[in-house]
């Protein structure tokens, strides 16, 4: 018979883990050679990297700063491989901002930062909500500060909505919801059309309060004319995408109809063909002699590219939800528009999150095709730079810049995706 | 198949039927597509009524309770709940699912919500309530199902017994004059049910409302003061709780009971 008593004596103390599973030794061991197999494929790695960087190292570590050519680059490097890092030096104010006057610099810079101020309540929960006003006024106040003008402009901007807030307002007690939606619409838009330009001349002739010197599109160019059409096509694309989506699920056969036929035209065509129908074709189409911005015509482009996208995206995270989620809002009494707000597109949108920063970064990568339709954006810019005699031939230093500027942009959006991910997390479902 | 519910005695004091009419439904049909689901229902129920509705899956149970506050549309006949008649006008069915409370089968909690905010949030945007309130009212009924200490969590950090409890909760903090329980405790363990079916049988004893879909045949026998026997989209059979289980009449009733009870 098996002797099955046993009572411990004394009991054991806590002891420290094996070395080798701890610390940097034990981290190694883990991840790097935990198998033979594993070993090999470290080694090989490795191996690679050194390869590279010691091909790359020498190479961007190069004394050419202070060169003015890239004749004078050769000179310092005398027959040795290396950057020709001169060009930035001398060019990297053009690629952040085109050839906007020099003196005018500032405005750019505050309005980028006046962005930062703006966007970051939006992303940061945590702030004060009462930033958000400024959000709501930055819209206004950003082209005012790029392109200048009077300041009646953004003003008379501003006024449409609210044009179209009171209309909806007053409208909707006396001739029903349905037609104070559409007043809604059609106010501001014949005031923009037809009313705001001569109301805007006769005011800023009668008081020229704030007048910003003009500056005219085609010298917007470099990061700046990217990061302006990046974010407001990211700023637009995103609502309009979730009305798309919507719209692609609703009962009602016009809507739905017209919302699949503008998603699938629009994801069906290339987006360089939008941006050559938005520099040539569309002109043929309006009246002669109107002058419609090329920058907003690209605009207008490229958010209602990404809005099809963002659309897809939004489907694809309403599509996850269980429809107990409707029927509970439902049951509860919430409203269409109640329930969307509260209960639906929270959750869709924060399922959806990886695809719409996946949107947002393709999006803004994507605004470097405007260079081929003869917009200043950094690749057109590297061309143009490399039309300088003095720095004809110049290639990798240039679009290394240009690589290394759009990392930082599309890396912090991933890492910010990333960080909301984590905080909306409430719990397995 | 336990006999009953709970062990305790009901308390009936407060459990009375009035004879004013809560809801009213006369001829009414419904189809899905072709097939016919709901076949002539005629059902009145009056105010403090307890009702269970039995049959086999696919009898149209269910459907028929969702009917009642639009969760499914009919297509001819008429539902009438506390006065107010169903039909595609919005605002009536807003008016009317904000008075019938429902409670589904897989509790269907918000989940990025805590419970106290899937509590206060019908409240605070549809009955216009000051948050304030809406949660000292949340907080009442949290404590009636006895799951204060929960608040502050999330759905998903809950049993499946809790979310149940806080979903009839939340339908409360509605103030309901009516509740519909959709198979409320079909997801659950054993174990959860009974504090799921206690939470219901302290309503009744307040004198709720409730139209129950339920396999519970100890609750129907302890609480109902109705039963409703569904098959084939239609009432087949109803009558009060001793005779219907005792003395059934139809053939597929006995067929039934025999089924669910008999072994």
């Amino acid at each position: 018979m098996v002797d099955i008593h046993f009572v411990r004596k004394s009991m054991i103390e806590e002891q420290e883990p094996p070395v080798a599973t701890t610390g940097v030794a034990g981290w190694i061991r883990e991840n790097l050679f935990s198998s033979p197999l594993n070993a090999v494929l470290s080694i090989l790695s490795l191996a690679f990297i050194f390869y590279v960087l010691s091909a790359l190292l020498p190479w961007i570590i190069s004394p050419t700063w202070a060169a003015t050519s890239l004749g004078e680059c050769r000179e310092i490097l005398a027959g040795h491989e290396g950057a020709c890092w001169g060009v930035i030096r001398e060019r990297w104010l053009q690629l952040l901002f085109g050839f906007y006057p020099r003196e005018l610099y500032w405005r750019v810079v505050l309005d980028f930062a006046l962005l930062i101020v703006a966007v970051a309540p939006v992303l940061f929960t945590g702030l004060p909500r009462k930033m958000l006003v400024f959000s709501a006024i930055y819209p206004f106040l950003m082209p005012w500060l790029l392109w200048g003008g009077s300041v009646w402009n953004p003003i008379a901007a501003a006024l449409g909505f609210v044009l179209g807030y009171y209309a909806h307002k007053l409208a909707k007690p006396t001739l029903g919801s349905l037609a104070a939606v559409i007043l809604a619409f059609v106010i501001p838009i014949i005031w923009w059309a037809f009313l705001s330009g001569p109301v805007v001349d006769a005011l800023a002739s009668v008081l020229p309060l704030i007048t910003l010197e003009g500056v005219e599109s085609r010298n917007f160019g470099g990061f700046m004319l990217s990061i302006t059409i990046g974010v407001v096509a990211i700023a637009i694309s995103l609502p309009i995408g979730i009305v798309l989506a919507l719209g692609r699920q609703s009962n009602l056969f016009i809507v739905r109809s017209l919302s699949v036929g503008f998603i699938e035209f629009i994801r069906g065509v290339p987006l360089i063909t939008l941006l050559f129908v938005a520099s040539t074709l569309l002109n043929i189409f309006m009246p002669p002699g109107t002058d419609f911005d090329i920058i907003l015509r690209v605009i207008i482009m490229v958010t209602l590219f990404a809005s099809a996208y963002m659309a897809e995206v939004v489907r694809g995270g309403l599509a996850a939800l269980p429809k107990g989620q409707y029927e509970a809002a439902d049951a509860l009494g919430l409203d269409f528009w109640m329930a969307q707000r509260l209960i639906i597109m929270p959750q869709a949108l924060k399922i959806s999150i990886p695809g719409i920063v996946s949107t947002f970064i393709g999006v803004f990568k994507d605004t470097t095709l405007v260079s081929i339709i003869g917009l200043l954006d950094p690749i057109g810019l590297s061309t143009s730079i490399r039309a300088d005699q003095a720095w004809n031939g110049v290639v990798w230093e240039l679009y290394g810049f240009i690589a290394l500027m759009f990392f930082i942009f599309c890396f912090s959006m991933s890492r910010y995706s990333m960080f909301l991910e984590r905080k909306l997390q409430t719990g397995h479902r | 198949m336990s006999e009953f519910a709970v062990e305790r005695q009901i308390d009936r004091s407060q459990m009375e039927v009035s004879d004013k009419v809560a809801v009213q439904i006369t001829h009414m049909n419904k189809w899905y597509g072709t097939f016919h689901v709901l076949r002539d229902i005629n059902l009145s129920v009056n105010e403090g009524e307890r009702i269970v509705i039995a049959g086999p899956s696919g009898s149209g149970k269910s459907t028929l309770i969702r009917c009642i506050n639009r969760l499914e549309e009919h297509q001819s006949g008429e539902i009438i709940v506390d006065g107010t008649e169903l039909s595609s006008d919005l605002k009536n069915i807003d008016k009317i699912r904000s008075e019938v409370g429902m409670v589904f089968q897989h509790f269907n909690l918000f989940p990025h919500l805590t419970i106290l905010e899937n509590c206060t949030l019908a409240p605070i945007w549809v009955r216009k309530i000051p948050r304030k309130e809406a949660e000292e009212t949340a907080m009442h009924f949290l404590e009636k199902v006895k799951i204060p200490e929960q608040a502050l969590k999330y759905p998903g950090q809950l049993s499946g017994g809790q979310q149940q409890r806080v979903a009839i909760a939340r339908s409360l903090c509605m103030m309901p004059r009516i509740m519909l329980f959709d198979e409320p405790t079909s997801a659950l363990d054993p174990e959860m049910i009974k504090e799921v079916l206690e939470t219901m049988i302290q309503l009744a004893e307040e004198g709720m409302t409730m139209l129950c879909v339920t396999h519970e045949m100890g609750f129907a026998k302890q609480v109902a003061n109705r039963v409703i026997f569904m098959d084939q989209g239609q009432i087949v059979e109803q009558n009060e709780p001793n005779e219907f289980f005792n003395n059934p009449q139809h053939e597929r009733t006995k067929l039934f009971l025999s089924q669910i009870l008999g072994h």
